[in-house]
């Protein structure tokens, strides 16, 4: 068997060199990246407003401040390390929040036949997952699905639309209600 | 592929008989039986093999200098599909004779049917209406050869429709050979409810095409697929299965779940397909008849998706994902129980049987990228038998057997391609920004695929492509329609 990830996350790390521009990714969309949240939430002790991006007990502040999801690089699911970091952020809110379940959705972009996307995805959202396992995040804690092409949330036929789709998200909610 | 011809019409002994028979004009004696609650239609030959060999070996045109060079030289009306066929052949079809007074309007309808099936084929070229010198008003009068000479029509198709007054529409047909001044085949008729009068052409189009090529057609054949509106953020996805060019679209599902690549059981009585209604991708099979549909029990909690039927429809071929890994499994349809096929830490999907049931073929990135591998049912080591420039995916081994329909990726193209059972004589027959999918006309002659097209505004839609890769075609489908699924012939 010639399977090749070690390789792979060689490729990898060179491909998503080229999407990890931060100016990519719109403020409001999730996406920053794992250092940017930090300062919001930090020194406003009570001074924010529960439930919104402020309030680091919020999904809202896991969804924008730490970032909910990871990108990759085509055909690929091995954790840049922009990826890492983000994920580390994230395991890290998940042990503090031990209330919130997560399902991590894996999804990749339309260059590719359906079927084979659907078990790209779920590599990738089996990347995140075991990362987040293995920074100590409990695996009955979360679920993983794949999506493939079927969720794209840039439209675009284009590099910077494709970087943005080929991604794993953690979807996270209160565990009582899922 | 063009043996089972050669032999069906080289053979002297056969030839000398058939000369001894006289191909004289039989009238339509044909047998028909009690339809579908779809309004389909059923038919049966009068079938008398040596009066068929009499008509289709019937003396050579008569008028040298046609450009014709798909027609076998000094042969019957005849068109060879693998010769590659450059000039189609002209037929005429008038308005079929309305026999009673409420079969008018089905009777020019059912003509048009049939022509479209035929020019739709891009073998076959329709001498316009207005072009004939003669009117066929009587189904039983003789048949003018000199005016369909005259305008160059080597085959003509005349045609009878009736109602009974209760709802059932009775169509018959003959075929002639025009030049030789003969009946190819024989008479024939069909019937069916009204609303079923698009099969009874597809039925008589099915015969002339059969006739003339020697294969069997694929006009009365139904397609599942999934129909698509919306933009590719918020497309809404439900299954629907429609007539092959793509008329009596009817729905199968509700678009609130993502449903993708349903599939055709092989004999059109099921839907294998993956929905996300459970909440993650799962493997459900759907009673056509009934239009209800079951969860197979693949593993709870677990992708299953990438289904196909067994050609005798008793199994299935699935992929399941267990964390990051995706291999292949075959399950028993009736007892649940299932076998798994592939064991490699890498992607392992898209599996297809031969037809005759003992080899899959697969796609696997076990080398890096995704590659087509034939293995044999029973396991064993797989051969991998993709080896040009890309990727591959999506196998559909061919009805016949002899060929093998993929999908490549390559230096940013998508292409609909064919290559033989060993991957020899690859060939690519379409390329394009996005297409994937193919699937299998009846006949093994034709493909159907999906076309998603660029950019932010892109949808899908359906398109045919002969396996020569001549005469791409788009079917006409009210919304978007991708992953089609043709189903057998009915």
């Amino acid at each position: 068997m010639t399977y090749l990830p070690k390789v792979m996350m060689l490729v990898a790390g060179l491909g998503l060199a080229a999407c990890t521009n931060p100016d990519r990714f719109g403020a409001g969309d999730g996406s920053a990246g794992a250092g940017a949240g930090y300062g919001n939430g930090s020194g406003v002790n009570g001074g924010y407003l529960e439930g919104s991006a402020s309030d680091p007990r919020s999904s809202a502040y896991f969804n924008q401040a730490i970032g909910d999801r990871v990108l990759f690089a085509v055909d690929q699911s091995t954790l840049s390390a922009q990826a890492q970091a983000t994920l580390d952020a994230q395991a890290q809110w998940l042990m503090t929040n031990s209330d919130y379940l997560a399902v991590i959705e894996g999804h990749a972009d339309e260059q590719g036949t359906r079927e084979y996307n659907i078990a790209l995805g779920a590599r990738r959202a089996n990347a995140v997952m075991e990362y987040l396992i293995s920074k100590g995040v409990a695996s009955s804690r979360l679920r993983q699905i794949s999506y493939g092409k079927e969720r794209p949330v840039e439209i675009c036929s284009e590099e910077a639309c494709y970087a943005k789709n080929r991604r794993a998200v953690t979807v996270i909610s209160m565990g009582m209600t899922s | 592929m063009t043996a089972r011809f050669a032999r069906f019409c080289a053979s002297r002994a056969l030839r000398r008989f058939v000369r001894g028979t006289s191909p004289r004009y039989v009238c339509p004696e044909a047998v028909t039986s009690a339809d579908n609650k779809r309004g389909g239609a059923t038919g049966k030959e009068n079938t008398s093999m040596t009066r068929l060999l009499a008509l289709i070996l019937a003396p050579a045109l008569a008028v040298a200098g046609l450009a014709a060079p798909a027609l076998a030289q000094n042969g019957p009306l005849r068109i060879e599909i693998t010769e590659g066929v450059i000039e189609p052949l002209p037929f005429a079809v008038p308005d079929f004779v309305a026999e009673s007074g409420d079969a008018g309007q089905y009777a020019q309808q059912i003509s048009r049917v049939i022509a479209e099936d035929l020019t739709g084929t891009g073998l076959f070229r329709e001498i316009p209406r207005d072009a004939h010198i003669s009117r066929v008003s009587n189904f039983s009068s003789p048949i003018q050869f000199s005016d369909w000479k005259a305008i160059n029509a080597q085959a003509l198709i005349t045609g009878a429709v009736s109602s009974d007054g209760g709802g059932r529409l009775t169509a018959k047909f003959r075929v002639w050979d025009v030049f030789a001044g003969t009946e190819l085949g024989q008479g024939m008729q069909f019937s069916a409810t009204a609303d079923g009068w698009r099969r009874l052409a597809h039925k008589v189009a099915d015969q002339v095409y059969s006739r003339i090529t020697g294969e069997s057609g694929y006009f009365d054949s139904r397609v599942v697929f999934v129909s698509e509106t919306g933009p590719k953020d918020e497309r809404a996805k439900r299954l629907a299965v429609m007539d092959y060019d793509g008329a009596n679209v009817q729905f199968l599902t509700s678009s609130n779940s993502i449903v993708i690549a349903p599939r055709f059981s092989p004999n059109g009585d099921r839907v294998l397909y993956t929905s996300y209604e459970t909440g993650e991708p799962r493997i459900h099979v759907l009673d056509v008849g009934s239009v209800q549909s079951r969860i197979l029990p693949t593993s709870d909690g677990v992708m299953s998706f990438a289904p196909r039927f067994s050609p005798d429809g008793s199994q299935l071929l699935y992929s399941m994902t267990r964390g990051s890994n995706t291999d292949i499994y075959a399950m028993d349809i009736n007892s649940g129980q299932t076998r798994q096929l592939t064991t490699a830490p890498s992607i392992e999907t898209g599996a297809s049987f031969s037809p005759d049931g003992s080899k899959i073929v697969f796609e696997s990135d076990r080398s890096g990228t995704q590659q087509l591998y034939v293995m044999s049912v029973g396991g064993g080591e797989p051969t991998r038998i993709s080896f040009g420039q890309g990727r591959y995916g999506t196998p559909v081994w061919s009805p016949r057997g002899d060929l093998i329909a993929f999908t490549k990726q390559n230096a940013g193209r998508f292409h609909i391609g064919v290559m033989r059972t060993d991957g020899s004589e690859e060939r690519l027959l379409t390329a394009s920004f996005l297409d994937e999918g193919p699937t299998w006309a009846p006949n093994g002659r034709v493909l159907m695929f999906a076309r998603e097209t660029q950019g932010a505004t892109g949808a899908s839609s359906l398109y045919t492509v002969d396996v020569s890769g001549r005469n791409l075609k788009r079917v006409r489908t009210p919304d978007g329609a991708s992953d089609p699924s043709w189903g057998p012939l009915q």
